[in-house]
């Protein structure tokens, strides 16, 4: 088990070095001099010229990489085109609402899917099955800022249940019952879009172990069909889609950008857009590499979930 | 040549086929695969409506300047009009048909979607099968930048090089296109590796076979059906994707239409509320598109699960 | 063909960085030959390289080192070109034929290809030809058209028959090509590939995993055992005078159709094969033989005789 976690950690160290190559290369295409982000920009023109000599950022771009990856181990992703600011402060300072926003919807759609994608698997083409592949199809279909919208419009400007967007309301107390009440819309649009994709997942796993031959064994021993469902099939039915968790968050940060922007919320979504909008391709390449290392870090840990949850894995 | 053998040497042997499906098969015998999956496909109540649904939105795209009422860009005197006789859809807020606008954004949408994902699956074939036939350390390098590839959060990164190269229908295609790809690489490399250990492949080599010829015509139209599926969904994320990047400003530009670039004035409250005809028919028709060709994926994997299962 | 000290070693990778720790010994260090116009028999259980063997003779294995001398060249080391040049003159049928034709290909295709790819014939010649090699092979040259999994077991193997035959080879190698079909085929198959023997003059080398298949084929028998061969005789020696023990289990697991036989002495084997990871030391059998002794343990028996060849520090009395 060690052995197999140290290799699967051996074999992720070449793709973050990838990750950061590419990185690197996909800010030498944008415009603006990527040298000039590592320089503090209320320095003087001498004070700038000296700083960039002393990071090497006169080098051959070959050298000029592995200063900037000598920054970057240090956590300095450069400053800000736009804001001026450290690109590490802009992100800690958003990053809160995206994981706050990202983890409930997660867990929400994961809670919605896991017992219908059960109950659809057990009555395969009853009326519940129907529905909700239906819903999966939906959820799966329709894009977040459309259904975005149709929320804003059916609960926010029609019936003025849920605030229209941002994360707590201006000048109010931001009590935990405002942040909650900002959640719900998009956690609903999130949610929705996990949880659709998910009941795939778990309604075509169940399906396959229940037509294998040692759940017809239980059958004829004569257990309970409850106890058949839950101990004996549901165990096997999840351990596959625990890869699947890691699969799923690079297409969640796509969602979570367009979500944020429809909502106004106020975190690495927004940040991209605005950063998208104001040419600031420093702060961009910091949100990138993050997020590449999170999902990196996402698809490490289920993998070895997995193998934790099924021995099999490790021998292959 | 003397014939010295038994010419009634075929004698019916005792079939081995046993299940049900074995036996309509062997009424069907001059039947292909081809043939098979596509009667299951047909078979299939959903894919079948998808298949109806896509065919329409296809066709609407190809007769566009046809079916459109108005020119998609011409501005009428009246912006932000109700829908009429006139304007059945209403009027946006410059004061173009809505409708027609409709009807010019399933081109974008067929175009990116189509485009994008014929460009993503040519690289994953090519990829896939390199690393998947050759192994070692081609194996080894490809799927390395698969994996660095297929870490970087899609969505974002197409954001950020559209940005760099500029919005535009033919960039945002091209950049889907190239990031696509792991996904159809990891598939393919996984189908050659049980391919590649058939006993039919090893017989191409022992006939002295080039290895383009093995790769080409033996392993590669064995490995096309998950391709197939797997392109399938694709197109429909590749819609929504454009959608979403127009939306954003980042996509398709006015005045040119796209579905997604007519929801970005419902970004502003009035429109939202007041205004539903701007927003809602193009949302509804990104819905419909995408389910249509979801359902149409779905179908396709049953048809050939159920043809593989056996 | 000349086969000499052919060695094939599978590397077995452990650890963090797959350091090579040991080799499988798939076939290790066998010698044979075979002449014109013969079949040889190869036997012996699952594992212990008979199908190895067969498939480095042809290259698709590239064997770890040794020699296979074929019409004076060395196939085991000539160039990846040379090498198809001469596939022309080796074939090889398999064991499985419902994974030995590409699905995706109609009968026809399927048999002129090899004309085709090898620029032998032209279009019109080669479905000349593949009328003619359906008819050889006792199937109605009307299934042209017809897509492999229209066809059962037995007429599969009757078409990947045709298609080695298509290039007019002089040597076949037959890996189990009956094993996994119904006995009551089995015969026919069997029948076929001995008048096609005689039709083409070909060199059969027959693979099998028991020896009632290769009785009614063979010239010559060749058993092997942990990827050594243990005796190798004339089809007739070996079955009426087996001198190694081996031999003598594998015969007794083959049924004796005559009751009044039946109650001749018995060996009986005893436990499994060893792994070929961790083949016993001295002779490799010594583990399972009921005659083992000390020197068994120790030292390697080496293959010795003329024609009767036989690995065995103490070899059966006649």
């Amino acid at each position: 088990m060690a052995q197999y976690i140290i290799r699967r950690i051996l074999i992720a160290i070449p793709v973050i070095l990838g990750v950061t190559i590419l990185n690197f290369f996909i800010i030498n295409l944008a415009p603006g001099n990527p040298v000039d982000m590592y320089v503090n920009p209320s320095a003087t023109p001498q004070q700038i010229a000296m700083e960039k000599h002393a990071l090497g950022l006169d080098q051959p771009i070959i050298i000029q990489y592995f200063h900037w990856l000598g920054q970057l181990i240090q956590g300095n992703l450069g400053f800000s085109y736009s804001t001026r600011e450290p690109v590490t402060s802009l992100i800690t300072s958003h990053i809160g609402p995206t994981m706050l926003l990202m983890g409930i919807s997660l867990i929400i759609g994961y809670l919605i899917a896991i017992p219908l994608g059960i109950i659809s698997a057990r009555k395969q083409n009853s009326w519940v099955d129907y529905l909700t592949t239906g819903f999966s199809f939906f959820g799966v279909s329709v894009p977040h800022f459309f259904l975005g919208l149709g929320v804003i419009y059916l609960f926010a400007t029609k019936v003025l249940l849920f605030p229209t967007g941002g994360m707590n309301t201006l000048g109010g107390s931001g009590s935990f019952s405002d942040l909650f009440v900002h959640l719900i819309l998009p956690v609903a649009v999130l949610s929705t879009g996990i949880a659709g994709n998910m009941i795939r997942y778990v309604r075509s796993s169940m399906l396959d172990v229940l037509g294998k031959d040692y759940l017809r064994t239980a059958k004829a021993k004569g257990l309970r069909q409850f106890i058949i469902t839950n101990k004996h099939a549901l165990r096997n039915a999840l351990i596959p889609i625990i890869t699947v968790i890691g699969i799923d968050i690079p297409m969640l940060i796509g969602g979570a950008i367009v979500t944020e922007q429809v909502f106004q919320w106020p975190g690495l979504g927004l940040l991209t857009i605005q950063s998208i909008s104001s040419r600031d391709y420093s702060t961009l390449m910091g949100i990138n590499l993050i997020a590449a290392i999170a999902v990196l870090l996402a698809n490490l840990l289920t993998d070895i979930f997995y193998a934790v949850a099924d021995p099999r894995i490790r021998y292959e | 040549m003397a014939m010295k053998l038994n010419p009634n040497r075929n004698v019916p042997e005792a079939a081995d086929l046993t299940s049900k499906e074995a036996v309509l098969e062997e009424l069907g015998r001059e039947e292909s695969y081809l043939h098979m999956v596509t009667r299951r496909f047909l078979k299939h109540k959903m894919a079948f409506f998808g298949l109806i649904v896509f065919a329409i939105f296809v066709l609407v795209a190809l007769l566009a300047p046809v079916l459109a009422p108005y020119d998609p860009n011409k501005i009428f005197g009246d912006f932000d009009a109700s829908p009429s006789s006139a304007h059945l859809l209403g009027t946006d807020q410059v004061g173009r048909d809505v409708l027609s606008r409709l009807i010019f954004g399933s081109q974008v949408s067929l175009t990116v979607g189509v485009g994008a994902v014929a460009i993503y699956v040519a690289i994953g074939i090519v990829l896939g099968l390199l690393a998947g036939y050759f192994g070692k350390w081609v194996d080894m390098i490809i799927m390395r930048i698969t994996d660095v590839f297929m870490s970087f959060p899609y969505f974002m990164v197409i954001l950020v090089l559209v940005s760099i190269v500029g919005p535009s229908l033919s960039n945002i295609t091209t950049v889907i296109g190239l990031l696509g790809w792991p996904a159809i690489a990891r598939l393919v490399r996984g189908s050659v590796l049980s391919i590649k250990e058939m006993d039919y492949v090893k017989a191409g080599v022992a006939l002295g076979y080039s290895t383009p010829k093995i790769i080409f015509q033996h392993i590669l139209p064995n490995a096309l059906a998950p391709i197939l599926v797997n392109a399938t969904f694709g197109v429909a994320s590749a819609i929504i994707m454009e959608a979403s990047l127009s939306f954003l400003g980042m996509g398709v530009r006015p005045p040119a239409a796209s579905w997604g670039n007519m929801l970005t004035e419902a970004e502003s409250i009035t429109v939202l509320s007041s205004q539903p005809w701007l927003w809602f028919p193009p949302g509804l028709m990104i819905l419909l598109a995408v389910l249509s060709i979801n359902f149409m994926g779905d179908g396709l994997r049953d048809a050939i699960e159920s043809q593989q299962a056996k | 063909m000349e086969v000499k000290n052919l060695k094939k070693y599978y590397p077995i990778k452990k650890g963090i960085i797959s350091k090579t720790v040991g080799y499988v010994k798939a076939v290790d260090d066998v010698s044979f030959s075979i002449y014109p116009g013969e079949t040889v028999g190869l036997v012996g259980e699952s594992g212990c390289g008979k199908s190895t063997t067969g498939r480095s003779l042809v290259r698709l294995e590239d064997p770890t080192s040794g020699q296979v001398i074929f019409e004076g060249k060395d196939l085991a080391s000539i160039s990846k070109k040379e090498m198809r040049e001469l596939r022309t003159d080796l074939q090889i049928i398999f064991q499985d034929p419902y994974s030995s034709l590409n699905p995706r290909k109609r009968i026809g295709d399927l048999l002129a290809e090899p004309l085709l790819a090898h620029k032998l014939a032209s279009k019109a010649e080669a479905a000349e030809k593949v009328n003619h090699i359906l008819e050889t092979v006792g199937l109605s040259k009307h299934y042209k058209n017809r897509y492999p999994h229209e066809f059962s077991g037995g007429q599969r193997q009757r078409i990947g028959i045709a298609r080695a035959l298509m290039l007019h080879p002089k040597l076949i190698i037959c890996d189990e090509p009956v094993s996994a079909l119904d006995v009551s085929i089995q015969a026919q198959v069997l029948n076929l590939l001995k008048d096609l023997q005689k039709e083409f003059n070909l060199t059969y080398i027959f693979i099998a995993h028991g020896l009632g298949a290769v009785k009614y084929i063979s010239d010559r028998i060749t058993v092997m055992y942990l990827g050594k061969i243990m005796e190798m005789a004339k089809t007739k020696e070996i079955f009426e005078h087996p001198m190694h023990p081996y031999t003598e289990i594998l015969l007794n697991a083959y049924p004796v159709p005559n009751p009044h036989m039946r109650d001749r002495e018995q060996i009986v084997v005893e436990g499994d094969v060893p792994s070929p990871a961790h083949p016993p030391k001295g002779c490799v059998f010594h583990t399972r033989c009921p005659f083992a002794k000390d020197i068994c343990r120790e030292k390697v028996p080496e293959l010795n005789g003329t024609d009767h060849l036989i690995a065995c520090h103490f070899p059966l009395s006649q």
